[in-house]
């Protein structure tokens, strides 16, 4: 049999309900994995071990105490329904509140920070018996593209550690990628679970803006965070989905939108599974500077699709390449006004002064990174006195229109599809202090944040370094369930998504 | 237009922010090279385009305005940095 951190969330599931395996073997097996691999990985900034291992034994005896009570078929498949995960460890983003755990969002200032309550989004997958095993690596405050603005340091690539496992969710990326855990949540404002994905050859979901509930997030840019999921294969990822999202009392932008019917059985289009389905390829995607091979197994990809019935068309967002200044104005503004919450004086450390002005100046002076410093700065600039119009009035026009590119875009398809990032993971360092090197890395991303749109990136193929290119679906808003169906149409006879990083 | 140092001062003053002399002069120049960059903006024509402050297509949720249990002082407490008689403690605020 082959190692239990091989299963993916699915098989682990039906394995736990068939008594094939207990959680705590399933549990056992990731922590010795980590415990084996995070010397060269770091993926994790904390571990739950001793927590996660009493959570398996509860589970374990849930299964026995169904079992040995001859409970029903229906308590069972009851059980299927109320704890579709239990006695599955999960890892969690560090921007994601975990009562018991330390969240730092990457970040000093946040250091020894314990928050006294759970996010919606992982107590919605606890209640569902998943187990959090641990919290992952981050760009700090979630502002990055490698990892490599964590305060805590970098997370290496499982195909290379070497190179970047993208960012921010780059720890939860690389820990579904290296077999640490069969599934992670991440978050994304602007590419944050989607690019990371690609680089590390796993499936991530950055739901509709308004899909998944955000309290108990680390805030960031408010217009744009969603929380999201990564696993290997597009069930996985599918499942955590429909058990987070819907409408939460605790946050005020979730909507009121039925979840989607996802049909993974093609039924009679079997082997046609996409047919009557108008896929959408966007030029403004594929242009120079775009990596040979990128190009090249997305484009391969979208064939794949055609031979399984989809219709294939050119379209056009002819505002893409302002999605980027764009979202250099937003995000940053919206983050200098959250990021003000960090004074030093209700939580984190605090640099003690003689005036609570010099605490305000020092501790943030101090315990922010550069970037976050950088993107405070930016911010505040863009929304100081004469340069608001300018800069954030007139990002929030053009907002408008790569918003009404998407809406006229989704009158001729159903999907568009297209590469997640322009290259495959880079090496660490490569962008050194270069902040705008570093920004174009998400140029492909940030357009489906900036209109709120859901997207979906899955592996494609590998470069010729042995790296994983990822390709991305976009689709309306709430119609997560037409990007899943064309992502596991191509899982189904594909295998990019089983390949194992030889770590 | 690159930035003033005066100007990066400002900034971070009304972004409460202590900066060394040598941060003050990275970031001059890489927030000045940003800001260059993000002028590409203004090429658009938007005089007739109305801004977009939110995706939600509805308006947001609001719930009934009543009384309901919160977190416990001694929870709330416990990760401020100084404390004392059950309250945050700061230096003094008036002279």
């Amino acid at each position: 049999m082959s190692p239990l951190t091989d299963l993916t969330l699915l098989e682990a599931q039906t394995a736990l309900r068939n008594g094939e395996i207990s959680s705590r073997e399933l549990t056992r097996a990731c922590l010795e994995r980590i415990a084996a691999l995070e010397p060269s990985l770091h993926a994790f900034l904390h571990l739950a071990n001793e927590q996660a291992a009493s959570r398996a034994d509860e589970a374990d005896q849930e299964f026995v105490a169904l079992r040995k009570s001859q409970s029903t078929n229906s308590q069972f498949i009851n059980l299927l329904f109320t704890k579709p995960l239990l006695g599955i460890p999960l890892a969690v983003k560090d921007v994601l509140a975990v009562e018991n755990l330390p969240c730092t969002a990457g970040s000093k200032i946040l250091e020894g920070f314990f928050p006294p309550f759970t996010a919606t989004a992982v107590k919605r997958l606890q209640d569902a018996g998943a187990i959090v095993i641990g919290k992952t690596n981050t760009d700090e405050f979630a502002m990055g593209s490698s990892t490599e603005n964590s305060t805590y340091g970098v997370t290496h690539n499982p195909w290379d550690t070497s190179r970047v496992p993208g960012g921010s969710s780059g720890g939860s990326a690389a820990a579904v990628a290296a077999r640490l855990v069969p599934a992670a949540l991440g978050t994304d404002t602007g590419g944050s679970v989607r690019q990371p994905a690609a680089f590390c050859g796993v499936t991530g979901l950055k739901p509709t803006y308004g899909r998944v509930s955000r309290y108990g997030l680390v805030a960031y840019g408010s217009s744009l965070d969603c929380v999201g999921a990564l696993g290997r294969t597009v069930e996985d990822v599918a499942l955590l989905f429909l058990i987070m999202a819907g409408r939460d009392a605790l946050d005020a932008t979730t909507q009121d939108v039925a979840l989607p019917d996802i049909k993974f059985d093609a039924g009679a289009d079997r082997d046609l599974p996409l047919r009557g389905l108008r896929i959408g390829v966007p030029q403004e995607y594929f242009v120079r500077g775009i990596q040979a091979e990128v190009e090249a197994s997305v484009r391969a990809a979208i064939d794949v699709l055609e031979s399984l019935g989809a219709e294939v068309r050119d379209v056009s967002l002819p505002h893409s390449e302002y999605a980027l200044p764009v979202y250099y104005i937003l995000a940053p503004a919206e983050a200098s006004a959250n990021l003000a919450r960090y004074d030093g004086i209700r939580y984190g450390p605090r640099i003690q002064a003689e005036s609570m002005w010099d605490i305000f100046y020092r501790t943030r002076g101090r315990k922010f990174g550069a970037e976050v410093e950088r993107r405070i700065m930016l911010g505040t600039y863009a929304l100081s006195a004469g340069y608001y119009d300018a800069y954030y009035g007139q990002a929030q026009k053009v907002r408008t229109l790569i918003k009404r590119d998407f809406e006229q875009v989704f009158e001729q398809v159903d999907v568009i599809a297209a590469p997640v990032a322009p290259t495959t993971a880079f090496p660490i360092g490569a962008h050194g202090d270069d902040p705008l090197a570093m920004y174009l890395e998400d140029v492909f991303t940030l357009p489906a944040n900036l209109a709120g749109v859901p997207g979906l990136a899955f592996p494609v193929g590998f470069d010729g370094k042995g790296l994983p290119v990822g390709m991305q679906l976009m689709g309306g808003h709430f119609r997560e369930d037409l990007l899943f169906r064309v992502a596991h149409a191509y899982q189904q006879v594909a295998d990019w998504h089983f390949r194992k990083p030889g770590i | 237009m690159p930035l003033t140092l005066q100007e990066v001062e400002h900034i971070a003053t009304l972004a409460r922010l202590e900066l060394s002399a040598e941060e003050k002069a990275r970031y001059r120049q890489q927030l000045s090279a940003i800001l260059d960059y993000i002028a590409k903006l203004q090429e658009l024509d938007t005089s007739d385009i109305p801004a977009t402050a939110s995706l939600l297509a509805v308006e947001s949720h609001l719930r009934p305005d009543e009384p309901r249990p919160g977190l416990e002082v001694d929870v709330l407490l416990k990760n401020a940095p100084q404390v004392e008689q059950n309250q945050f403690k700061i230096p003094p605020v008036f002279e």
